[in-house]
């Protein structure tokens, strides 16, 4: 399965939550995109947005100073 | 209308566009939201940063509110475009830096947009008569619908009652006679109809939705645009103003210090882009230089540091000044005196 990386290190909230809106409108539902924050606020906020618009949160975890979402993109579409 | 009205809604993450969204659902009109990211917007981030509010939710608001509501949520990035907003408002500014009437009608004119683009029917805002002295007055509010060009496609439903029918109204999207006549300051009837609905632990912004409307920051704002000798800024210099103690020795440059370890993380993320200080002897904050900084400049700074290291009381502190070009230096200096740092320094 695809997985598309996506870099929002050094954002702060909602720019993390923003990229991966913006980056999972262009994608397939199936797809998997990991994103890698350091604002903490990334895990909270971004499986909101997820929830919201009908994304799976596959998996959320940190290592080191990154905070990291890993989600699959839903069949509705965008965001 | 056979098929279900569509609205887009401008939802802020406060109580009003929370309700204002509330009451069109309940009519049946299928709502989504748009939330807009100007860079100042009072969000979870400076949450964030501060170690001392960890104990808080670090949630969005805006994401919270779509939630409740079911709704989708679009986050716009409008950090450019905000820029003439904020350099040149039509309108002027209110108490602060708060271009708050050019902001709503910017706000409102996205939206249009956005419904054009998307097949949405008309704009649903939280606005209530009289409730903001700048952008929600009787003689304002038309001025919003009008410079936007979202005209009569623009309803406002906590107020709509104290003012002239809109399209949705008119052609029975809505119910008027189900929409609300709110009008002043007063938070109450927004706070009876949040009961009503059985909604607790909403956000409710003390100033604004905004930092513009915060006196310290726009402050700070004004002092970056006098010592640049013009209106402008980037992303990061407006995030920068949310984080640390700032303080201006000379025209040319200004400190920026982490006030505890969650800022100096923050900060850290732009040691490539400023010459930073980090005291060596003694346990100390980070601090940024913005600006150009001679020698002796730095020098100075450095001592300002020491004053705000564990190293305060003694004759010597080390630091390390590391360049642009990621080359570091050691620099030993005594910390400035509480006498020898005058309150115009702070900004
Ligand atoms: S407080 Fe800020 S975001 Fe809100 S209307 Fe005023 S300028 Fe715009």
């Amino acid at each position: 399965m695809k997985t598309v990386i996506l870099d929002a290190r050094r954002l702060l909230c909602p720019m993390p939550v923003i990229r991966v809106q913006d980056r999972v409108a262009d994608l397939e539902p199936g797809t998997r995109l990991e994103a890698f924050c350091t604002d903490p606020g990334a895990l909270i906020d971004i499986p909101a947005w997820c929830r919201i618009n009908g994304h799976r949160v596959v998996e959320t975890r940190t290592e080191g100073d990154d905070y990291i979402v890993l989600l699959e993109v839903g069949r509705n579409g965008n965001g | 209308m056979t098929r279900q009205p569509k609205a887009v809604a401008l939802v802020s993450g406060g109580l009003d566009s929370l309700l204002a969204v509330k009451v069109v659902q309940d009519q049946g009109v299928h709502v989504e939201g748009i939330n807009f990211f100007t860079g100042f917007c009072v969000e979870g981030h400076t949450h964030a940063i501060r170690k001392k509010e960890k104990a808080k939710p670090k949630r969005n608001n805006a994401l919270w509110v779509a939630e409740q509501l079911g709704i989708k949520l679009h986050i716009l990035d409008i950090i450019e475009e905000y820029k003439e907003v904020v350099f040149n408002p039509k309108h002027g500014y209110g108490a602060n830096l708060n271009p708050c009437l050019d902001c709503k009608v910017f706000m409102v004119r996205k939206a249009h947009e956005w419904i054009t683009r998307n097949g949405f029917d008309f704009i649903v805002t939280g606005e209530v008569v009289g409730q903001r002295p700048m952008s929600q007055r009787r003689d304002t509010m038309p001025v919003v619908s009008r410079e936007s060009g979202a005209d009569d496609l623009l309803l406002r439903p906590l107020s709509a009652r104290n003012l002239p029918e809109t399209i949705p109204e008119r052609e029975g999207w809505v119910d008027r006679e189900r929409l609300y006549g709110f009008s002043g300051r007063s938070r109450k009837p927004q706070m009876e109809l949040a009961h009503h609905f059985g909604f607790e632990d909403y956000a409710q912004p003390a100033g604004g939705c905004c930092f513009l409307t915060d006196a310290n920051y726009s402050s700070k704002l004004a002092d970056l645009w006098q010592f640049r000798g013009s209106k402008s800024y980037e992303i990061d210099d407006i995030m920068l103003l949310k984080v640390g103690r700032h303080l201006r020795p000379r025209p040319n440059f200004k400190v920026i210090i982490a006030r505890e370890e969650g800022e100096g993380r923050f900060l850290q993320g732009y040691r490539k882009q400023y010459v930073n200080l980090e005291t060596l002897s003694h346990p100390g904050p980070l601090a940024l230089i913005d600006g150009e900084a001679s020698e002796e400049d730095i020098q100075l700074a450095a001592r300002l540091v020491a004053r705000y290291s564990k190293g305060r009381g003694d004759d010597r502190v080390e630091l390390q000044v590391s360049g642009l070009d990621g080359v570091s230096h050691r620099l030993a200096v005594v910390p400035l005196s509480a006498a020898e740092v005058p309150e115009s320094w702070y900004l």
